[in-house]
């Protein structure tokens, strides 16, 4: 299967890259080599084989439902370009 | 042309654990912005999510009250997209392997029919933060305080018919939710949530007409009016030869109009994976067990069981079980007193009125059930009238102490003494001697007139049975 330079737009897109045009091509060709070896990989037979969510063959551990955390805000909000009464502000996204 | 609406409900439920769903970070509700907010729940890079075991529990036991399947293992996956209020950039939800399968409940509609309405599903999520919209010029304010938070996201089958269908189902997993503890309910802080799915056909067709979603209806009123102002908009646009697109609308309660939120193409595009930094999450028939132990007694049986146990009416068994505080205070005072009428009523009557007034719940209630137990018990023992009661029941709520205290401080109790009853009747004879002779020359009906008189002249104390008796006897001799 092999992408066209919509899709890898749309893709860029969807996962907030900014792509430059002249690079277009040269991930159009890398993406759908990775495509083509999942291709390849589909000849395998895996009818009885149940899928794995993990590549580790293990569960998930679980911790008791205990508050552990502090406030720390002032700490956190140093880092952020802007703040005020104890909100992070961005551009507006009201639609 | 006759057109059939198809309703599925989807119904966030905010889980009432301490701490977030893979964070140790508190969820009270209500604290000064991003104080609850830390590194995990920020994103910050490197940060590694960890299971709240409480959170698996209360789902799982949402699964057993609805009779689901609650499979051996789940799996989280990442629902991708960009929003300032979820600093992720993607939601940990569940995809294709989410916690409770297939259920199902049976709501009752107006003709008194009980209707089976299936659960595809229920899963664990995360909440995100919440953006502020208003006061800062041009720019929004995110607080992440909520972001984290554990929903239980739970799906209906397009089984529900039309608008009042749609919220019988949604009150009735409102209570459900509230009896088995797993959430608070409170809509107004936003606990509880639901999105509509609605679409029309025409009658008979067996394909599914394209669904409009409306987002986030926070209240039972308004789920039923948005539906039904949907269900027009569409037949409306149908019959006009247009054609419904598939797209999130929000209803607006003072415009009365749903409008189209999301138009951006790309806004279903989730790409969901398994999230690579959780293992799948197992659930043992040990844990399935341990869950079922401490399963409470569901709302419908209860509610049955009220019928048998006490010999209460439908009706009032209905009002008591809506919630588990209200069916716990009942059952208390019930057992106590030995008089579930008389209790039933106090608690569906004087005391549900005093709650709504001052805004409370059953488990903040002003008067404990061991205080109206003995109120109860002063009744049923004759010390004091049933008008008389009310009184000490506004005392005891306004604190004055506890009943007997209040009877006796009050000087409340029923005047049962034959000597100071006639002595009373006496007085009231003298002093009406026109409707004295009224009521002996044969104009009976006046008779009430002495009950009331002679009533007022002991304050409402005096045995009402007494008073007749003693009057009957005086005005007739």
């Amino acid at each position: 299967m092999s992408l066209t330079a919509a899709d890898i737009k749309k893709i860029s897109h969807l996962a907030r890259l900014a792509i430059d045009d002249a690079d277009i091509e040269q991930y159009t060709e890398n993406l759908s080599g990775i495509l083509g070896l999942v291709e390849q990989m589909e000849a395998a037979d895996v009818a009885d084989i149940e899928p794995m969510a993990n590549a580790q063959d293990a569960t998930q551990r679980l911790r008791d439902d205990v508050v552990t955390e502090t406030n720390h805000r002032e700490k956190f909000q140093a880092l952020a370009p802007v703040t005020e009464a104890g909100l992070y502000l961005v551009p507006k996204v009201l639609e | 042309m006759e057109w059939e609406t198809v309703i599925g409900l989807e119904i966030h439920a905010q889980l009432s654990t301490k701490s977030k769903l893979f964070s140790g970070s508190s969820t009270a509700y209500g604290s000064e912005p991003n104080t609850q907010a830390n590194v995990v729940d920020l994103a910050m890079p490197g940060v590694l999510p960890v299971l709240n075991t409480d959170a698996v529990r209360k789902a799982v036991m949402f699964g057993l009250a609805i009779d689901a399947e609650v499979p051996d293992i789940s799996v989280f996956a990442r629902k991708n997209y960009f929003y300032p209020d979820l600093p992720q950039g993607y939601q940990i939800s569940q995809f294709d392997k989410p916690i409770v399968g297939l259920g199902h409940l049976d709501i009752e509609l107006e003709n008194g029919e009980t209707k089976r309405i299936g659960v595809t599903r229920a899963h664990l999520e995360q909440d995100a933060g919440k953006s502020l919209h208003e006061d800062f010029a041009g720019q929004t304010g995110v607080d992440l305080n909520r972001s984290g938070t554990p929903l239980l996201e739970i799906v209906s089958e397009p089984d529900l018919s039309n608008a009042k269908e749609a919220v019988a189902y949604m009150r009735k997993i409102h209570t459900l939710v509230q009896f088995l503890g797993i959430c608070d309910g409170n809509m107004q802080e936003g606990s509880f949530r639901c999105d509509a799915n609605v679409s029309v056909r025409p009658k008979g067709q067996a394909k599914l007409g394209t669904r409009a979603e409306l987002k986030n209806i926070n209240s039972f009123k308004f789920v039923e009016r948005g539906i039904n102002i949907e269900v027009e908009r569409q037949i409306d646009l149908i019959e006009a030869g247009g054609t419904v697109v598939q797209e999130t609308r929000l209803f607006d309660p003072d415009k009365d109009e749903t409008r189209s939120m999301r138009s951006k193409e790309e806004a279903n595009d989730y790409r969901y994976f398994p999230d690579p930094d959780l293992l799948p999450v197992a659930i043992t028939q040990e844990l399935r067990d341990s869950v079922r132990a401490e399963l409470p007694e569901l709302p419908e049986i209860k509610k049955q069981r009220f019928i048998d146990q006490f010999e209460l009416s439908e009706f009032d068994a209905g009002v008591l079980t809506s919630s588990r505080a209200s069916s716990d205070y009942f059952e208390i005072v019930a057992l106590a007193t030995g008089e579930a009428k008389l209790s039933a009523n106090w608690v569906n009557g004087e005391l549900a009125s005093h709650l709504n007034k001052a805004e409370l719940d059953f488990a903040d209630s002003k008067v404990t059930p061991e205080q109206l137990t003995s109120l109860i018990k002063r009744i049923t023992d004759n010390t004091i009238s049933g008008s008389t009661a009310k009184a000490v029941f506004e005392a005891i709520w306004n604190g004055e102490g506890d009943t007997d205290q209040i009877i006796e401080a009050k000087g409340l109790k029923k005047i049962t003494d034959t000597g100071a009853i006639e002595a009373i009747i006496d007085g009231i004879i003298e002093a009406n001697p026109g409707q004295y002779e009224q009521y002996r020359s044969g104009k009976d009906k006046l008779f009430g007139f002495f009950v009331g008189q002679t009533m007022k002249a002991s304050k409402g104390q005096a045995d009402p049975a007494e008073v007749n008796r003693l009057l009957k006897s005086k005005l007739d001799a």
